[in-house]
């Protein structure tokens, strides 16, 4: 009877519009929803509306920056229930492997079927710096684990009643700025794929040639996985500064930064860079992460500049 | 006094692979104490990498490993054995590990798990930290812990939260990962980071009532 049951829920196809879309070669679009400070689900309905039809996939962050808020999980089963494609993004920084596993097969009966692992910003970066770190696994192992439960067996060895699967990612960052940085996330994203990883998102990129030399370096280690290019909607010259300073690996180049400084319409000069920065590195990936950070209502015209659909 | 148990010998095979030429580093100190380490000890270790075709070029007892002076001055004699071994086995604690590889250009293998420290940290001065973790990996990142010089206990390369070579946490604290890869390159080891590294087992730093207590003995107990 058991066996049965395995064999049944095993041999259906894993549903994913993102893994469709990735494997039909079409230009995947994956945007993000952060999940709001509060019992609050009205946002994310209509952020997922507004996304309806436009993105491949929806990326939930998982307390992004180490600031609390709803859950990731919660957040993607509303969207699943909306019959939107999400991305249950996990970090290892709030939960050791008992939580992690627990909440894999959680997602999987939810119909939650795109995972994101990730390591997770350090716990003094939020806003509750007082609190205790995990880290029992690193995201690399994170993806280990996903695969052992997708073979039938929990991190301890324990035989799963039904096996999960998923389509799996994990992220890079193409503008680490030392050689070792550098070196670290190539070998890291090797080890990355040798563990079951399945498509990358990048950090944001601002600069193509950084994102090309990227992609011809992977490409000659022959790391052939499909990588979605990290783009973040600029909307003030102020915070492309503020990027530059804090956050790591994100680099505004001043150009850029010079036109948000000087335009007086900002939306329309934003998208324009975002479009711009797409279309010219369309032919080398596999699709584009959009990170609207609150422009979600903006990411239709994006959409519609790039004439995908 | 700092406990520590011996790797099981497989491991320690496993991590000498492809390497013949071995030196093997005691520590006077400690692990004689936990009886880890000394004569007994050297000579086993000598008896099961000859057994396996290894050829041992010397070894040395240092009291202690964790005084980087000292062990500076004390290896100064031993300069040609050790230039022509290709790693050097240690019999110490995480500490001992770590200053050894901070000094010699060589890879550095740990021989012991470091269990508890009792108090004391051994005569050590320096900048380097032991988490007693109770599973070394020292050999896979050149003599650098990861517990302890990466806030997020990487063991699996580092994170993205670096800039300039510094941590997410810090600006001024150097990032671990960026230290590991330049010793391992200094020292021609970076296919070492392609290795995967399974989820550390952290029962292993509880140690059991009966090992805490062996770690007192010299006070609890009569010594003759």
């Amino acid at each position: 009877m058991t066996t049965e049951t395995i064999n049944n829920d095993t041999s259906t196809k894993l549903q994913s519009n993102l893994k469709d879309a990735i494997e039909k070669k079409k230009f995947a679009i994956t945007c993000e929803i952060g999940p709001p400070k509060g019992a609050d689900d009205k946002e994310i309905r209509e952020t997922g509306e507004i996304l309806r039809g436009l993105a491949d996939g929806i990326n939930v962050t998982d307390l992004q920056s180490s600031v609390m808020r709803l859950g990731s999980l919660a957040t993607c089963h509303i969207l699943k229930e909306m019959g939107l494609d999400p991305i249950f993004q996990v970090t290892c920084r709030d939960r050791n492997r008992l939580a992690l596993q627990s909440d894999l097969l959680s997602a999987h009966v939810m119909g939650i079927r795109n995972v994101l692992a990730l390591t997770g910003d350090y716990t003094t970066t939020g806003d509750d710096p007082q609190s205790k770190p995990v880290f029992d696994l690193d995201s690399v192992q994170l993806l280990w684990a996903i695969k052992r439960l997708e073979e039938g067996y929990d991190m301890a060895g324990k035989e799963l009643t039904v096996k999960p699967s998923f389509f799996k990612g994990a992220v890079v960052n193409p503008g680490a700025d030392t050689e070792a940085s550098y070196e670290l996330q190539i070998a890291k994203m090797q080890k990355k794929i040798d563990q079951g990883a399945q498509f990358f998102q990048t950090q944001a990129v601002f600069d193509a040639d950084v994102f090309e030399r990227f992609m011809e370096r992977i490409s000659k280690m022959n790391m052939n996985v499909p990588v979605l290019i990290g783009i973040i909607l600029l909307k003030s010259h102020k915070m492309a500064n503020y990027m530059n300073k804090f956050v790591p690996g994100v680099f505004v180049p001043e150009p850029i930064i010079k036109k948000m400084e000087e335009t007086e319409d900002k939306v329309p000069m934003c998208l324009e860079i975002a479009a711009e920065l797409i279309n010219k590195v369309k032919p080398i990936c596999a699709g584009a992460h959009i990170q609207a950070l609150g422009w979600e209502s903006h990411v239709p015209s994006l959409i519609k500049k790039l004439g995908l659909s | 006094m700092i406990l520590t148990e011996q790797k099981p010998i497989e491991e320690i095979l496993e991590k000498l692979n492809g390497e013949n030429k071995i030196f093997i580093l005691n520590c006077g100190g400690c692990p004689e104490g936990a009886d880890t380490g000394g004569i007994k000890v050297i000579n086993y270790l000598k008896e099961e990498l000859e057994k396996k075709g290894k050829k041992i070029t010397g070894s040395v007892s240092i009291d202690f490993l964790c005084q980087k002076a000292l062990l500076r001055s004390r290896l100064r004699t031993r300069k040609k054995e050790i230039e022509e071994s290709d790693s050097i086995l240690i019999l110490s604690c995480g500490l001992g590990v770590q200053t050894s590889a901070a000094v010699i250009s060589k890879i550095c293998h740990p021989a012991l798990n470091t269990i508890t420290f009792g108090g004391i940290t051994g005569m050590w001065q320096g900048t380097e930290r032991c988490a007693t973790c109770g599973d070394c990996v020292l050999d896979y990142t050149g003599g650098i812990c990861p517990y302890t010089t990466c806030p997020k206990e990487l063991l699996n390369l580092g994170c993205a939260g670096q800039s300039n070579g510094k941590c997410e946490t810090d600006p001024e604290r150097d990032c671990g990962w960026e230290l590991i890869y330049n010793r391992l390159k200094s020292i021609g080891q970076l296919d070492k980071l392609k290795v995967f590294i399974p989820p550390r087992d952290h029962s292993k730093m509880l140690p059991s009532a009966k090992l805490r207590k062996t770690n007192l003995w010299a006070l609890d107990e009569e010594v003759v």
